[in-house]
């Protein structure tokens, strides 16, 4: 076991409001994978009316219903300019599903109400109005960032999100609908951070793209990328692989 | 009850063909036909939902909510048996529409006639999303509410819209504009505040269950809580929670707290099969023993208990019943095979799994364990199956000696269980394989705990059945004629 001396800092935000699709596997699983390589994590939860806590190396914020978005919108909307210094600071960062939603410039929900987001990323996202269906489904994506990969999940989303004109795409979607199911487009990425509809939970099952974020909020701790040392990914991988198994049978191949 | 009525020629005719349609399928060995009876005989006779409610003479009763719906389903029948009345009820698995057609179908004569109607209840367990499409077709006198967690989010939607629609589907109050002339008894679970909420639009009576004893509740919070919020807005306040929400709640905003039950658990004493209850109903006392372990039984069994009291059922009659019941379809049946016992149990959800790792822990501190962990990913078990990773599987660490995971997305489970600090023994994805896999890591007389989802379980039953030399599925359910 190498120990990297590293310890990272980890703010979860809302998770007791912004928790609807099991994204608390993500920090079970950083944990699990830290630990194994003696990786100090320091998880620190920020929910409605704390301060943001301060300097953290990877922000986490999962998926909400419509009522909990609007409940944590204004308050988020307020620590928009600290969240945004910290994404061009470095700061890793995963927001799934409704928290992607919110990280990006305004969100109109079903009763029409628009939502101002926190702004990290330049995207935008409306609720298609009634009689559309939600994309909902397993879902296989090709990242563009070359050390992710391929990643598998599972998407349950009414909003439709599009990419601004300084937005990079976080994947293009192999199965499965993505940001809006016309551009092939899913997520977005600045920097460290990454905005996804793929929850499931994400990090589990693709260890690549958890090693890239645990990579990236050590360099934004030491200031050096780190090598992190392999480890037995045969769970996994099995687990992964069954997901594209899924996908393939039971969602469209985008053309 | 003046609007019980005799089928009509349709609906007589409906129900036969259904019979035609279901005895066929039983000969084509396509398992119990638990659907398509209900839909032919519902497509001969759309009125047969209303018939559901009409043609019972003593009225109907609905029980829903995201766990317990089988098993409370199934007490209130053996407490209808026990004070002499003849339940009319769906089967297992079957709370869609057309199950309660199915119902009517299953109990009809060869004329299309139902027997015994004077004596007759109907008894239907509806799942929560289709209650409000039938409750005003059924009118039934009493409405059972049981609790509502986050369930299959890949088929319900999201949760909010489920507590609207129970909302809306309820009568106006007697009395006001457009009051009804039917007013349904609401028993309602005082300790879950979505459930509680119901009150306010209640058009009659409501009786209040709940448990008391705050011994029995969780050391700290639980991941898997899903009303933290009150209808005012405001951040709900538990002084104890005994599984996610559920508790004793107040909002220190508009002053909403817990309503006092009128049914209640006084003293709780779990064992690692059951429990020992004091109970308080209403100005009497009585002891109660639960025949199936966890408290999420006691839950159920207070509601039947508080259903029967709804429907002016002694107390005494009540309480003797639900001691006599054996476990309701795949919810902790026990099965012997080869000298070995197989105990059933079905997960659905992050709430009913985390007290599925409560009631396993209770067989004590040093016990060993030996689990096969089933999840499936069909439909009726949820497509999406990320909802393990909100149960708290961590607690089982230190308490495994054998486990096996098992079902389509073995892989999925085994990887959850491995991040919560257990290394699973085997993963074998076939169920007869997994089966013998598990069984092999029992001792002669020791128990083998299964947890499966809803279709896993229904194949790992009828594996372990067959094994012990018990009946198929639609045998062991209520009789038919």
């Amino acid at each position: 076991m190498t120990a990297l001396g590293a310890s990272v800092r980890v703010v979860t935000l809302y998770d007791d409001v912004m928790n609807v699709y099991a994204d608390r596997g993500n920090l079970l699983a950083i944990q699990h994978r830290a630990a194994k390589r003696g990786i100090g994590v320091e998880a620190i939860a920020a929910s409605l009316g704390d301060p943001l806590p301060d300097a953290p190396d990877l922000v986490l914020i999962g998926g909400g219903q419509d009522r909990e978005q609007r409940r944590i919108a204004d308050e988020l909307c307020g620590h928009g300019p600290m969240l945004r210094a910290w994404a061009d600071d470095g700061v890793a960062m995963l927001a799934v599903c409704g928290g992607f939603q919110l990280f990006g410039r305004w969100y109109r929900d079903t009763s029409g109400v628009t939502l101002t987001g926190a702004g990290v990323f330049d995207v935008t996202t409306v609720a298609p109005g009634p009689g559309q269906e939600r994309c909902i489904g397993d879902i296989v994506v090709q990242s563009t960032i070359p050390e992710v990969g391929e990643v598998v999940g599972f998407e349950n989303h009414g909003g439709r999100t599009y990419l601004g004109p300084t937005a990079e795409p976080f994947a293009r979607v192999e199965y499965g609908r993505g940001n809006n199911g016309a551009d092939g487009t899913e997520g977005a990425v600045y920097r460290s951070a990454i905005g996804t509809y793929l929850h499931g939970s994400v990090l589990p099952k693709n260890p690549r793209l958890l090693d890239w974020l645990l990579g990236r909020a050590i360099l934004h701790r030491t200031g050096s990328l780190p090598v992190l040392p392999p480890l037995d990914d045969a769970l996994e991988l099995r687990a992964h692989r069954a997901a594209i198994e899924v996908a393939q049978r039971r969602s469209p191949k985008f053309a | 009850m003046a609007r019980t009525r005799q089928a009509s020629l349709r609906q007589r005719g409906a129900l036969i063909a259904g019979r035609l349609a279901r005895d066929a399928t039983r000969r084509l060995g396509r398992g119990g036909g638990t659907a398509l009876p209900g839909l032919v005989a519902g497509k001969l006779a759309p009125d047969l939902i209303e018939a559901a409610g009409t043609l019972p003479g003593l009225g109907a009763v609905t029980v829903t909510g995201t766990n317990g719906k089988t098993t409370t389903t199934h007490l209130i029948a053996a407490i209808a048996r026990e004070a002499g009345w003849t339940p009319l009820t769906n089967r297992s698995g079957s709370n869609l529409a057309r199950g309660l057609v199915t119902a009517l179908v299953d109990t009809a004569t060869g004329t299309g006639a139902i027997d015994d109607r004077d004596q007759r209840l109907g008894l239907y367990e509806v799942d929560e999303a289709v209650l409000p499409t039938v409750f005003a077709r059924l009118r039934p006198r009493a409405a059972v509410f049981l609790n509502l967690f986050r369930d299959q989010l890949d088929r319900y939607g999201e949760i909010d819209s489920v507590a609207e629609g129970w909302a809306g589907m309820l009568p106006p109050k007697p009395g006001s504009e457009n009051g009804a002339s039917w007013a349904p008894t609401l028993v309602l679970n005082a300790d879950d505040p979505s459930v509680a909420q119901l009150a306010e639009d209640a058009p009659g009576r409501v009786v209040w269950f709940g448990i008391d004893d705050v011994s029995v509740a969780l050391p700290g919070g639980e991941h898997a809580s899903d009303a933290r919020f009150c209808r005012c807005g405001a951040r709900l306040t538990h002084d104890v929670q005994f599984m996610g929400h559920v508790g004793h709640w107040s909002c220190s905003s508009c002053g909403r707290r817990r309503p006092t039950p009128e049914v209640a658990a006084t003293r709780v004493a779990l064992d690692a099969d059951g429990s020992e209850v004091e109970l308080r109903v209403g100005e009497e006392t009585a002891t109660l023993r639960v025949p199936t372990a966890g408290l999420y039984s006691v839950t159920n069994a207070l509601a039947a208990i508080a259903a029967a009291h709804a429907l002016g059922i002694d107390t005494e009659v009540a309480v003797r019943a639900v001691r006599a019941a054996g476990p309701a379809f795949g919810r902790q049946e026990r099965f012997v095979v080869g000298g070995k016992h197989v105990r059933v149990w079905l997960a659905k959800n992050p709430a009913g799994l985390n007290e599925i790792v409560r009631a396993l822990l209770a067989s004590g501190p040093d016990h060993q364990l030996t689990v096969l962990a089933m999840l499936n990913d069909d439909i009726q078990d949820g497509k999406d199956v990320s909802w393990i990773y909100d149960a708290d599987l961590e607690r089982l660490a230190g308490h495994l000696g054998g486990l096996v995971c098992s079902g389509d997305r073995a892989d999925d489970m085994a990887l959850r269980i491995a991040i919560g600090g257990v290394t699973p023994t085997a993963v074998v994805a076939e169920t007869e394989a997994a089966l013998d896999s598990a069984l092999a890591l029992v001792d002669e007389g020791g128990t083998l705990d299964v947890v499966a989802t809803y279709t896993a379980m229904i194949d790992v039953r009828e594996a372990a059945a067959r094994r012990a030399g018990v009946g198929s599925y639609w045998e062991s359910t209520e009789p038919s004629r």
